[in-house]
């Protein structure tokens, strides 16, 4: 049996460690707040966006010279995923889950020979991809710097994706996120950045037109082009938003869970020790007594 | 007191403004053009400038420095979806001056004469919003 000071040593180390899960369970709550107001901020902006393309879309859509971004290159051959996870650790399931998401696209379309490469954003991912895809990964995005993600890191995403769209390297690009749904629930998700998904039929947000005309300027080609390529990035700096979100409320579920586990392990530990006291006192008395007996 | 519609103004990481207001001028990709209510529905691209909204027709104008993004004229009023929107005042001169000589260098870089054509615009753009700067102050 382990010794009383042993098991002090136990309790002690135990106990710093809940202190410290409970300091990051905390930080993850505070951060969560600002990053799902961050993410909340954001919704107008793309929801507006999708409607105007929603609409634009409908009057280009068909014709021989659309945009590719929105047509697509004719071909889904060569695929691009961009895979978006976050740079830390300690976040239960989060980063495994978006990673194995992708990790089971990969493979599909690898078997379906199709050819694929893998654009990482955020280290965790990449480390776990690069096991099975390291001849795919064509580089990491870095964000550990950013303390918030702006618009600008999206950005700059966006523009990468496509400067690689114009060499034409790709036919199609899918992005992998976590959405938010709640602090218990993240869910991982795969949505199709090239060619541009764009909501038709009855799932276009009425705009509100009155029996006006809309009327463009410039032309509805050049308004089309010039947001294609923005709407990319918008799609981007979305995803990393919802990103930043799960990753708080990951984080937040899983130091809980940790906090509660260093709870019941010091509980545990606590009765071991007082078990092992009580004992040793026991025989302490009992050899005593023995002892006086004897005389 | 003049009608108002519902001015909009939102940039991807928020929504800066959403309210009535009385007169807004826009710096549209082709030109500024004023808003005024029942304005025909409309829809324009837009080039680095300020646009001036006034929530009185008498008022002091608001004026706020966008980048990028495009207009939006419905019935329902005026969405402006802006890349990058800051109040005027808020605007570092040393940050778009920065702008302006990245913008003299791409003209000077440029190989083709079209990109030294958009270029040459966008370093106009940017000078006439240093100069909108220099005189609101």
């Amino acid at each position: 049996m382990a010794s009383l000071k042993e098991l002090r040593n136990r309790i002690a180390s135990v106990k710093a460690t809940q202190k410290i899960t409970r300091a990051m369970q905390m930080v993850a709550a505070s951060k969560l707040r600002r990053a799902q107001a961050a993410a909340e901020a954001a919704r107008p902006y793309s929801e507006r966006m999708a409607t105007v393309l929603g609409n634009l879309a409908g009057s280009v859509a068909g014709r021989d010279d659309a945009p590719k971004l929105l047509a697509g290159t004719g071909s889904d051959q060569r695929h691009l995923l961009l895979v978006a996870t976050a740079e830390r650790g300690l976040c239960g399931a989060f980063n495994t889950s978006i990673a194995r998401l992708a990790r089971e696209r990969a493979e599909e379309l690898i078997r379906d020979g199709k050819e694929v490469q893998i654009l990482c954003v955020g280290k965790k991912g990449h480390d776990i991809l690069k096991r099975e895809f390291a001849a795919h990964i064509i580089d990491l995005i870095d964000l550990r710097a950013v303390k918030r993600v702006g618009f600008a890191d999206a950005d700059t995403i966006g523009k990468r994706v496509l400067t690689l769209f114009d060499e034409e390297t790709f036919d199609v690009c899918t992005i992998f996120y976590a959405e938010f749904k709640s602090v218990i629930s993240q869910v991982p998700t795969a949505r199709q950045l090239v060619p541009a998904e764009v909501p038709t039929g009855d799932d276009v947000p009425e705009l509100d037109t009155g029996d006006a005309i809309y009327e463009y300027e410039p032309d509805e080609d050049a308004i089309l082009a010039d947001l294609l390529p923005r709407n990319v990035s918008v799609q981007v700096f979305r995803a990393l938003l919802e990103n930043a979100a799960s990753e708080m409320g990951a984080k937040m579920t899983a130091m809980d869970n940790a906090t509660r586990n260093a709870g019941e392990m010091i509980d545990g530990l606590t009765l071991t020790y007082n078990r092992t006291r009580q004992a040793m006192i026991t025989k302490e008395l009992i050899e005593i007594i023995s002892g006086a007996e004897a005389l | 007191m003049a009608e108002t519609f519902q001015f909009e103004l939102v940039s991807p990481e928020r929504l800066l403004m959403s309210e009535p207001v009385a007169e807004a001028v826009v710096p549209g990709d082709e030109g500024y053009f004023t808003v005024l209510k029942g304005h025909a529905p409309f829809m324009s691209t837009l080039k680095p400038g300020v646009v001036d909204v006034k929530r009185e027709e008498s008022g002091q104008a608001e004026r706020i420095f966008v980048r990028g993004g495009f207009a939006d004229v419905s019935v329902s009023g005026l969405t402006i979806l802006a890349e990058e929107a800051i109040p005027l005042a808020e605007v570092d001169p040393e940050a778009l001056a920065a702008d302006v000589r990245n913008a003299e260098e791409d003209v000077a870089d440029a190989k083709d004469a079209d990109t030294k054509a958009a270029a040459e615009l966008h370093l106009h753009q940017l000078r006439e919003v240093q100069s909108a700067i220099q005189n609101g102050r």
